[in-house]
């Protein structure tokens, strides 16, 4: 272990970081925002669970570099797209998942009481339904955001920096130890903090939930 | 368009197809390198996991191994394997094998976790009245084990297998990256050398041998279930599938 490489390079770790961050977090979003409008839609028609289902299961079946590299000859490497566009599609069949699931969750008697207090269904939606299944909701948020931050690191393989980058083109091509272990302790740590994070984020966002804990 | 007829031609072209640097030695290198560490992961994982489920003993360990485990990117796993087994590997005389030896020992380490957790929640999920009722009929532990509680574990433990052989199939992939063999080969020299024709014919096969071995391997669940547990949809819990890390 070169400590002093790792306090010369802080830079240059600090970026790979960022780059890692910003990577992983476009992609939570995006993948979020199309799994929610995906799951309004699926209320609406349900019909459409299973092809969304299905196509969302399919594209999570296949490899995340054989992903890439279907992009690579439109999109190109060292485009952001490229990584973006598959590693959205990762994201959707687990956020939708849960999407469904929380929202199927809330009891039927909590649905009716609202319904009887003359709640509009968008109402209904964001004030009754969406707190009650936030649980699962953010339980789909923390499998997505823990695989990403793991496939994230693959997308040094098309050019696109992040920890990765540290672990194979600095680390495995030079043969130095350091910054590989670097690389994979900082995916680690960035995995157990995002994940940590959405656990505070579901205590901050269901207060009656710690409440009732606590009582 | 013009694109996808290079595709196809690449596919027409049978110096792509045939030999040991064409489809035919890559798939062959592929299968060899998931299926060898895909074995030593259930010879290891199956009877541990039916003894610590039978008999109750460090699961809490084996949960909490298995969750950090899949906090660890695949790439990781990979890179390490090859940076800290290589050298010993080639001491003992195997430099030929260097790389593939080391990303096999990492893919095993990979194929372990899903195999162990699912194999030790199927079996102390096994209602405890069967158990108590193979007890009362005089069968032995190891008798109740083999009898009762692996046949009714079995599609728990499958989809465990199944969930292992996936990801080996998906990350030896990226042991091309180590300088191994094997489908991926053609994705990570095809963009070193800017072939996209290449990229994409490789990522179509890495895609298809993906989707066929999930098939293959629900398939097999399927048939290997017990008709008693088949009919009954009885509800089985897949704790390995929610966090599948794909191939890395």
């Amino acid at each position: 272990m070169d400590w002093g490489w790792i306090v010369r390079n802080l830079d240059e770790i600090g970026q790979r970081t960022l780059e890692h961050v910003l990577l992983t977090v476009i992609a939570i979003v995006i993948g979020f925002a199309i799994s929610f409008v995906l799951a309004l839609l699926i209320r609406r028609m349900s019909w459409l669970e299973g092809p969304i289902i299905g196509v969302s299961g399919v594209l999570y079946a296949i490899p995340s570099l054989a992903l890439f590299a279907f992009l690579v000859p439109f999109t190109g490497i060292q485009n952001p797209l490229t990584a973006e566009i598959a590693l959205v599609s990762y994201t959707i069949l687990i956020l939708l998942r849960n999407i469904l699931a929380g929202l199927a969750s809330v009891p039927r008697e909590v649905i009716e009481a609202a319904d009887g207090m003359g709640y509009t269904p968008s109402q209904r939606l964001w004030k009754v339904e969406l707190p009650v299944a936030l649980p699962v909701i953010v339980a789909g948020l923390r499998i997505a955001t823990v695989t990403i931050i793991g496939l994230v690191t693959v997308t040094a393989l098309i050019g696109l920096g992040g920890l990765g980058y540290l672990i194979v083109d600095i680390g495995y091509r030079r043969f130095f130890l350091t910054a590989t272990l670097v690389g994979s302790v900082g995916a680690v740590l960035l995995a157990v903090i995002a994940d940590r994070g959405f656990v505070l984020l579901q205590g901050v966002l269901t207060p009656w939930a710690r409440r009732r804990t606590e009582g | 368009m013009e694109f996808f007829g290079e595709v196809v031609a690449w596919f027409g072209d049978p110096a792509n197809l045939f030999g040991p640097d064409g489809l035919q030695g890559r798939l062959g290198e592929h299968l060899i390198l998931s299926a060898i560490p895909l074995v030593i992961a259930m010879a290891i994982a199956l009877p541990l996991g039916a003894w610590i489920g039978h008999s109750g003993r460090f699961a809490n360990l084996v949960i909490n191994i298995a969750n950090v485990g899949r906090a660890i990117p695949s790439l990781a796993i990979l890179a390490l394997a090859t940076m800290l087994l290589q050298a010993f590997i080639v001491s003992i005389g195997l430099r030929q094998f260097a790389s593939e030896i080391a990303t096999m020992i990492a893919l095993t380490a990979l194929a372990i976790p899903p195999i162990l957790t699912n194999t030790y929640v199927g079996i102390s999920e096994v209602d405890d009245d069967l158990v108590e009722s193979g007890r009362g009929m005089g069968m032995q532990e190891s008798q109740i084990l083999r009898e009762v509680e692996l046949p009714v574990a079995l599609p728990v433990i499958l989809v465990g297998v199944r969930t292992a052989a996936v990801q080996v199939v998906a990350t030896a992939t990226l042991g091309a990256v180590f300088a191994t063999g094997g489908l991926g080969r053609f994705i990570i020299d095809g963009i070193a050398q800017r072939r996209y024709d290449e990229v994409f014919a490789g990522a179509l096969v890495v895609a298809l041998l993906s989707i066929m071995t999930e098939l293959a391997f629900e398939f097999v669940q399927r048939r290997m279930t017990s008709p008693g547990l088949r009919g009954g949809r009885i509800a089985l819990r897949e704790p390995a599938q929610a966090g599948r890390v794909n191939g890395v």
